[in-house]
């Protein structure tokens, strides 16, 4: 217990010590939710397309808890893996468990670095989204903070699994960017999910971001629990877990 | 002698390739017994199972008591491990590393101490990634110490530090046998098994070829010593008949003469007798170096 609370700690300041991985997992949101901002504005759509999109809510009422989704698979698909595989590539995982660093201790500091990271990040987006567009405050806290803790387990645990099984940092660094960018943007945080039509819906459904999104949106927007989205994100996350601890290796 | 490390019949294979073939020993409480071998001999995977870092095919290991294979993060806890190949996060600070491993166990020593023993001192706020190869060496001998082991392994641990920092390295480690642990050494070089372990094994190809104290396998191994001079006189067939001479080689004025025993006085008196005093006469004693030829029939860094 003590070494998971001083690991921990440790890995904290290892995470603002690397700048690239602070802007991807906190600044990259940011950005993206002024270009939002920027391109859509607050006003809440009419339909006067044919297709009501932004769920009938305002653009930025929807990408501010979307992009506590976005901060979350930031974390999952890259900043996990490639910190893990790259502590297996260069030995830093066989030094830990030469001095009896457990498995657990280990995880559980991601786990810890990773909730601190996504909570920084969404307070970020929610302060920097209110100075600018105004929007409204969640209206389901009570609902919202289970989503939030549900739906980062479900990301932390597919990081575990990627940084499992991916062998090297090139590897995890290219197929990381690749499953980030492809989930972003068809899986809700990037064009309305309502204009993706076709194969790109198809795929966007399959994306663990949509059903993130869903989940943390709905308490957000007063929609309440959204139960079928929250049990394909648990499902995810007993998925990824058990492949995680089936494909772990220290070296 | 009661053995704190006991190793029978361990094999380990990769594949078709045999690291291990079968090695059995033990070790002492309290003493600094080395493994001493080419690279790729087996030395290091053998190590290896004992730390609970490798699976072992067969073969039975105890340990303080414990099976690496059973108990292996308890084992962890008891053992110090300086290992060839590991690396720390590249930002972490040295302070932070020391820190991080002495939270394992209540019993840790403070590490404040650690930093000025292997003088570290001035480097406790750099980062890791900054640290020079000695430096980093010397972190990793320190973060083997730090949970105050009973039994510490240190693998090729002076490689990378200046022969100043080796004799340094070697003081410290014999502080540490001194203080009660018990030390296993894997090394390549000769000076370091010669002059630090109270007892060697020899590993050659996944087996130990020999195991004694470094000067009981130089006598028994190599026992002959060698006396040296130069002259110009061109006849010294009678050098053949002086008592315990066993070769004499001869390389334009340079004559090399082996033997045992007595044979330096008896060589000295031989000379002076046929009116040659060289200035140069000397004598090498054998070395491990000597112990290691004959026995594996190959230098070491072949």
């Amino acid at each position: 217990m003590r070494t998971l609370v001083k690991l921990s700690w440790v890995e904290l300041k290892l995470f603002v010590r690397e700048p690239i991985t602070v802007i991807f997992t906190l600044a990259l949101p940011i950005i993206f939710l002024f270009v939002m901002g920027g391109v859509f504005g607050n006003e809440p759509d009419t339909g006067d397309g044919g297709t009501i999109i932004f769920r009938g809510v305002g653009p930025l009422d929807y990408y501010i808890p979307a992009y506590f989704g976005l901060v979350m698979m930031a974390i999952g698909t890259v900043a996990l893996p490639v910190h893990l595989a790259g502590y297996r590539e260069r030995g830093v995982l066989r030094r830990l468990r030469a001095s009896s660093i457990s498995v657990w201790s280990v995880l559980g500091s991601q786990l810890v670095v990773s909730f601190v990271i996504a909570v920084i990040g969404s307070i970020l987006v929610i302060i920097l989204g209110i100075i600018v567009y105004s929007p409204h405050m969640p209206l389901e806290v009570g609902l919202l903070i289970p989503a939030f803790l549900l739906g980062l387990v479900s990301f932390a645990a597919l990081g575990f699994f990627l940084g499992a099984v991916l062998p090297s940092t090139r590897a995890a660094q290219g197929l990381g960017l690749i499953l980030f960018f492809v989930m972003m943007i068809l899986g809700g945080a990037g064009p309305p999910p309502e204009v993706l039509t076709g194969a790109m819906d198809i795929v966007g459904n399959l994306t663990p971001l949509r059903h993130t999104i869903l989940i943390l949106q709905d308490p957000y927007l007063g929609f309440g629990w959204n139960g079928q989205a929250s049990l394909i994100v648990a499902g995810i996350a007993v998925v990824a877990t058990a492949l995680a601890a089936r494909f772990f290796r220290w070296e | 002698m009661t053995a704190i490390i006991t190793v029978e019949n361990l094999r380990k294979t990769y594949g078709a390739t045999v690291a291990v073939d079968d090695i059995s020993f033990e070790v002492a409480e309290g003493e600094i017994f080395g493994l001493l071998g080419p690279n790729g001999a087996g030395k290091t995977t053998t190590v290896e199972c004992l730390q609970a870092l490798r699976q072992p095919d067969s073969g039975e290991i105890d340990i303080l008591g414990l099976d690496p294979r059973h108990n292996a993060q308890a084992l962890r806890r008891q053992i110090g491990s300086q290992l060839q190949e590991s690396a720390l996060p590249d930002r972490l600070k040295v302070w932070e590393a020391l820190d991080l491993f002495a939270s394992v166990t209540p019993e840790a020593l403070d590490w404040q101490v650690l930093l000025d023993q292997w003088g570290l001192a001035e480097k406790r706020k750099s980062s890791f990634s900054s640290l020079s190869g000695g430096q980093r060496q010397r972190l990793f001998i320190a973060l083997a110490l730090v949970n105050n082991p009973r039994v510490v392994f240190l693998d090729e641990m002076t490689t990378g530090l200046d022969p100043a920092a080796r004799r340094v390295a070697w003081d410290l480690i014999r502080s540490i046998r001194d203080r009660g642990a018990t030390v296993v050494l894997v090394t390549h070089f000769m000076d370091e098994a010669e002059k630090l372990c109270d007892r060697l094994a020899i590993v050659d190809r996944g087996n130990i070829v020999a195991m004694d104290t470094p000067q009981g396998m130089i006598d028994e191994y190599a026992s002959e010593v060698r006396v040296i001079f130069t002259t110009d006189r061109a006849d010294l067939s009678w050098l053949d008949e002086v008592t315990h001479v066993k070769k004499i080689t001869r390389s334009g004025p340079r004559v090399e003469v082996e033997g045992n025993g007595p044979v330096l006085a008896l060589v000295a008196s031989a000379l002076v007798e046929h009116g040659i005093t060289p200035a140069d006469l000397r004598v090498e004693q054998p070395t491990l170096e000597d112990v290691f030829l004959k026995i594996t029939g190959q230098d070491i860094d072949e």
